[in-house]
């Protein structure tokens, strides 16, 4: 696909890389476009997609989704945190192409407005965020990382790596290290999830 | 990100061949490191071969009563899998002192083995470095070297490898088994995967092109104590200044490997001979000949210091 010639194959090709021609001199690549189906919040998803598009980029500028937040784009800052076939993972380090048949749930699938999920209203309710841009991020990470203590994962601070893990507040803090918060709301969203993990027995 | 073609594989010899076949093809597993890099364009494959589907993601005990861990099992998984927490703690501490719990749900063994340096002049496109542009020079030399090698480390090249996870492995004595495109298999010791920049920094690793690792195989447990101690700029979620990997017999013997200090994981079997008398002689002969540079000597007595708490701790 790095013949030129077909940037004729549709219009929206025409357009971008007419743009890119007058913008640079050097030879352009044409987009390779590829489908792709996964399952987003319970609904079946089918999408035509350049294979460069990440998860994230899929999810909002595709689906618009637009509560999955894109931070720093490189894994950094855990703001694109969303939960794939169970697991919480970044989607802007992963390509919308990997996932053909995946389970995706964002924070729009966790809860809605009229029926927020447990985790959502500890976080109002706890003020577990200033600005609010991280929080669908630490809201699904804060979410999948309880799941991983009940599940029995071990953290970089559970002292014995034989016995069953223990809740505790060292234990949430650095499984929520991936989440940056920029204003600062950690203590609170610790105190979220201690109560949402309380809760689940 | 530059454009590129995408294939699935069913095999691993089908994907071996799929890479060799493509000029600029590269594998993609979890993608953690490799999408990061090719954003910045540093990494430009053309095709990309996903090999998440190859079925290599179990951890299989072997004859004689190692385990055999699949190239695409998730970091998460290694080291919470039960015969690792209970035999090679080593490896399940090094794997979770690594990166966040995102990133460990999708990062692979083999991917972890073959991620790049975090050296800041090898992600700076705008700066000389030859491992990203071979001869056009290292920009770390006189630069910011704080996070930077001190031993082995070349005029090309003063890179560390950012591996937890590589250096108990290294401490484990593992072997890496691949496939070729043409079929033919080969195991590579631990020791011998990851190769020192000399005057060619780009080239990182003993894989051949078109060479696709399958499985990282841990010979049988080892007993004694396994810790993994790591001393980085904050508590969680960063990359490493000084590591040390260690198994401690109750005799005071066993085995020690550094992360963080060079361009693999670094460990001279010699001077484990000196474990019984402390941590001073061993760091002597482990960081004989290091070349420091002014931001970083300050890893030298970090080391000593390093193992000097993991020795300890092994006796307690």
């Amino acid at each position: 696909m790095s013949d030129p010639s077909e940037l004729n194959a549709n219009r929206r090709e025409v357009i971008a890389g007419g743009g890119a021609y007058s913008a640079a001199p050097t030879r352009v690549e044409a987009p390779v476009l590829t489908q792709v189906s996964f399952v987003v919040n319970g609904t079946s998803r089918t999408l035509e997609l350049d294979t460069r598009t990440t998860l994230l980029d899929a999810l909002r500028e595709h689906l618009h989704l637009t509560g999955t937040k894109k931070g720093c784009d490189h894994g950094q800052c855990g703001a694109c945190t969303i939960i794939v076939d169970g697991r919480r993972i970044n989607s802007c380090l992963t390509l919308a192409v990997m996932h053909q048949g995946s389970a995706v749930t964002t924070i729009e699938g966790l809860g809605t407005p009229d029926n927020l999920h447990p985790m959502q209203a500890a976080f109002i309710r706890h003020d577990g965020y200033q600005c609010g841009y991280c929080t669908p991020g630490q809201i699904c990470s804060g979410v999948a990382a309880l799941a991983e203590i009940r599940a029995g994962i071990p953290s970089h601070v559970t002292a014995d790596l034989t016995t069953p893990v223990e809740l505790s507040e060292a234990e949430i803090r650095e499984r929520m290290s991936g989440n940056i918060c920029r204003c600062g709301a950690y203590s609170n969203i610790i105190e979220a999830l201690t109560e949402v993990a309380e809760s689940q027995g | 990100m530059k454009s590129f073609t995408y294939e699935r594989a069913d095999t691993p010899v089908e994907a071996a061949a799929a890479v060799a076949r493509t000029p600029g093809a590269k594998f993609i597993a979890g993608g953690t490191n490799l999408l990061d890099l090719m954003k910045l364009q540093i990494e430009t494959p053309t095709h990309l071969v996903d090999v998440n589907g190859l079925k290599l993601d179990t951890i299989e005990p072997t004859p004689d009563g190692g385990l055999r861990i699949g190239a695409l099992v998730r970091n998460t998984d290694l080291a919470a899998d039960e015969r690792v927490r209970r035999d090679y703690g080593v490896l399940s501490r090094a794997l979770l002192a690594g990166a966040s719990g995102q990133l460990r749900n999708r990062a692979t063994t083999a991917g972890n083995l073959l991620q790049r340096t975090r050296c800041p002049y090898f992600y700076d496109t705008a700066q000389p470095c030859n491992k990203r542009r071979p001869g056009s020079g290292c920009a770390a030399l006189d630069g910011v070297s704080r996070q930077l090698g001190i031993v082995g480390v070349s005029d090309a090249c003063i890179a560390t490898n950012p591996s937890d996870m590589a250096v108990a492995m290294c401490v484990l004595d593992a072997t890496v088994e691949t496939v070729r495109p043409d079929g033919i298999t080969r195991t590579i010791p631990i020791a011998e995967f990851h190769r020192l920049p000399g005057d060619t920094p780009h080239v990182e690793t003993a894989l051949k092109a078109g060479e696709l690792i399958t499985a990282v195989t841990l010979p049988p447990p080892l007993g004694g104590r396994h810790i993994y101690r790591k001393v980085r700029d904050r508590a969680s979620y960063a990359f490493a200044l000084v590591s040390v990997a260690a198994v401690i017999h109750e005799d005071g013997t066993g085995r020690v490997a550094l992360g963080g200090v060079a361009h693999k994981p670094w460990r001279i079997e010699t001077a484990e001979a000196e474990l019984p008398r402390g941590s001073k002689p061993v760091t002597e002969q482990l960081l004989s000949g290091a070349r420091p540079t002014r931001d970083n000597a300050f890893k030298i007595p970090l080391v000593e210091r390093t193992l000097g708490a993991v020795i300890s701790e092994a006796r307690s």
